[in-house]
């Protein structure tokens, strides 16, 4: 089974990135779960057609300790597992520990044994790898492959490349590595060529540009993933393609993160090209 | 009468705990580590927890308890506990020089997800643990289970530090689970009478039972060795006593090792005792050595000479589930009545296990996991006992309710002998039964009339 996690800047579309690439595996055959370490509880909502799911730590707080796997994760698309680890409501408790407790209990419960028949495990991480806590999806035995998302937006580079000093820590300890950069685009001057750079300044790759397209947003108001709402979309074929890619791959680095300076440069350089 | 305003009247909480039946998991790792040969136990967390930890297990075994921390800062907690932790294992090798460093976590660093393996990793890769030395580690935070769960993952991080050569080295692995020092010696005993090599982990005998001989050592002999501890992958076999305490370490063994495991109850009474001493001879294939035979002998002599005194009387218990469930059996072998049973560790499966050790009685039990001493003295309050067998914290509820009392589990802080009189084995069902008969007895030499104090009992 391979073990993947996505990362990337808060809103720079993580979870619906993630959903519609979980639906092309799904069309190739893969058997995947989804777990979405959220607490906003929203990175399997395109899968499950919008059913709100009951959130690992919910089922914890009002069941008490004796959960089964089957109070924790629902069928979704194509029949891959779903589950929400959930959290506090902003501004109370610890979000981190949240993840740390479920990521354990999915463990103890067997959801990553061989039995479960699983190809793929992803990791919907929310925004930068804040605390403790929001590393456990990366920490040693947990998910070996790291794919960040971004754009060719400052801030949103800055996070990946903040991203890429965690995976640098972990890396050194570890088996996690870095399989490339996902660009979601955001109709930025030269992004693809900008992002394609940065990625190999990081030592890395653009393992896929995917174009801003509305039709991501008519599939989200619709509660599906592209794929399942227009199958012959354009966009669904470039899901069906980063899926591919991510199938196919077989790029996993150390990432070198940059200084900031360097950074800084890059985005001169692209965005005063025209 | 320190608990008089526990009411009558039990009203159901969802949220309060009240007196406890438990406590931190450290504490319990901090006892199994222990049990390894030249160990100091580390705490990464805040001096507080360290402090509580060292002073409760002094408390009960009446001997210095040697452990660090990582002595977290309000920068620590922000930043990470990596650097306060990297500087410990440099200090500790450099000032103390143990063999091994346990290290435990606790509830801040497990909030703030300080990662152990990670940072032991950074350790080792910067040459801070010298050649032959070890690092093994725990994660406890208490808010998650109790004192046990702590224990039972120290116990099997020991078990994860097997390293299999392929080749058997004709022992059996014993985990004896969270019990004193002299019932380890007692099981070990037993297993040299029977002729089976053992490996033992935790063994704390020797370690927290030792005598007074005018010189200190902080690492006394006692303990299993980390050379012991690589071996146990190619043993022939785990006897784990105690399904909370031992069995995760001993399933691990099994299905990464294939090392063969059997869970027993922990060996409290009669029956409980007959199995694992059944274990031993299947295990060694011999038949049971005549000084065993005895032993068991003289216990089945003791129960049936004292038996009217024991005849249908009501037991409240509480205590840790692996012994629990052992001396219920063991009180329903005696005719008594177990009547109300709380732990304060969590798990439904104890629930079921009571219930089915008792389902012959005629009566229901009161039994719950997760519960509290409140409950149990609300419970007596309404269904009273002849005799009351817990920990020392129980004293407040026998003193009120007037019933007699035998000190039993973790902790003892007021009186002595747990460290050297085992109760396991058949031998310590001897002396549970003596204790037992003594507060029955004194009982009623106190409460007899004159025409009916006995002189021969």
């Amino acid at each position: 089974m391979r073990k993947v996690a996505i990362y990337g800047k808060g809103g720079i579309g993580k979870s619906t990135t993630t959903q519609n690439t979980v639906a092309g595996l799904v069309e190739m055959g893969r058997k995947v779960m989804v777990v979405g370490c959220d607490p906003k509880a929203d990175s399997t909502r395109l899968l499950l057609g919008g059913l709100a799911q009951k959130s690992v730590l919910d089922t914890l707080r009002e069941e008490g300790e004796d959960v089964e796997l089957e109070n924790i994760r629902k069928a979704g698309f194509g029949g891959t597992w779903c589950v929400e680890s959930g959290g506090p409501e902003p501004g109370v408790g610890c979000a981190g520990r949240g993840i740390i407790t479920s990521i354990n209990m999915l463990e103890s419960l067997g959801a990553y044994e061989e039995s479960e028949g699983l190809d793929y495990a992803f990791y919907d991480v929310l925004g930068d790898v804040v605390c403790g806590g929001f590393a456990m999806p990366i920490r040693d035995g947990k998910a070996e492959e790291i794919y960040i998302v971004c754009s060719g937006e400052m801030m949103a580079m800055y996070a990946a490349n903040n991203i890429s000093k965690g995976i640098m820590k972990f890396a050194t300890s570890g088996s996690v590595r870095l399989g490339g950069l996902i660009c979601n685009s955001r109709n930025v001057d030269n992004e693809k060529e900008m992002i394609e750079e940065f990625a190999k300044k990081l030592g890395t790759q653009m393992i896929y540009f995917v174009p801003r397209d509305n039709d991501v947003q008519r599939a989200e108001i619709n509660r599906q993933t592209v794929i399942e709402w227009k199958k012959e979309a354009q966009q669904a074929d470039h899901y069906r393609g980063l899926a591919k890619a991510i199938d196919q791959n077989q790029m996993f680095v150390v990432p070198k993160p940059l200084a900031i300076e360097e950074l800084e440069k890059l985005l001169m350089d692209y965005g005063l090209m025209n | 009468m320190l608990l008089r305003h526990t009411p009558k009247e039990i009203t159901e909480r969802t949220a309060l705990t009240i007196n406890p039946a438990k406590t931190c998991q450290p504490i319990g790792a901090m006892y199994a580590s222990l049990g390894i040969h030249g160990c100091l136990p580390h705490s990464h967390g805040s001096q507080g927890c360290c402090a509580y930890h060292r002073s409760t297990l002094t408390r009960h075994y009446k001997e210095p308890i040697s452990a660090s921390t990582s002595s977290f800062t309000e920068g620590a907690s922000v930043f990470g506990g990596q650097a306060n932790m990297l500087q410990a294992i440099n200090n500790i090798f450099s000032v103390y020089d143990p063999e091994v460093i346990a290290i435990h976590t606790t509830c801040l660093s497990e909030t703030i997800g300080d990662d152990l393996k990670q940072i032991k990793k950074k350790a080792q890769d910067e040459g801070k643990i010298p050649a032959g030395k070890t690092v093994l580690g725990a994660n406890t935070p208490s808010y998650v289970g109790s004192h046990v769960t702590g224990f039972a993952s120290m116990t099997k991080s020991m078990a994860m530090l097997a390293e299999p050569k392929g080749k058997k080295n004709g022992k059996v692995n014993i985990i004896p689970g969270w019990v004193e020092p002299c019932d380890m010696e007692e099981i070990k005993r037993l297993m040299r009478l029977i002729g089976v090599k053992s490996i033992m982990f935790p063994d704390t005998s020797g370690v927290l039972n030792g005598p007074l001989s005018g010189e200190y050592k902080m690492f006394p002999e006692g303990g299993v060795t980390i050379d012991e501890l690589k071996s146990c992958g190619d043993s022939c076999g785990t006897l784990a006593l105690g399904e909370w305490c031992s069995a995760d370490a001993a399933r691990w063994l099994d299905a990464k090792c294939k090392v063969p495991c059997k869970v027993l109850d922990m060996p409290f009474g009669l029956a409980a005792t007959d199995r694992f001493i059944d274990a031993l001879r299947t295990v060694a294939g011999v038949t049971i050595p005549e000084e065993i035979t005895l032993e068991r002998g003289q216990l089945v002599d003791m129960i049936s000479d004292m038996h009217q005194y024991l005849y249908h009387k009501k037991v409240a218990l509480v205590g840790d589930p692996d012994q629990l469930i052992a001396m219920t059996e063991f009180l329903v072998s005696l005719d008594m009545w177990p009547t109300h049973i709380v732990t304060g560790t969590p798990g439904k499966r104890f629930e079921e296990r009571i219930r089915e050790l008792t389902k012959e009685l005629p009566y229901e039990v009161n039994v719950k996991a997760a519960g509290d001493m409140f409950l149990l003295h609300q419970w007596i309050k309404n269904e009273p006992v002849d005799l009351l067998v817990g920990n020392t914290y129980c004293k407040y509820i026998a003193r009120d309710e007037d019933i007699p009392y035998v000190r039993w589990g973790f902790p003892i802080l007021d009186r002595q002998g747990h460290q050297y009189f085992p109760t396991v084995g058949y031998k310590g069902g001897i002396r549970l039964l003596e204790k037992i008969l003594g507060v029955l007895m004194d009982r009623l030499d106190r409460d007899a009339p004159e025409t009916k104090f006995e002189l021969v009992m």
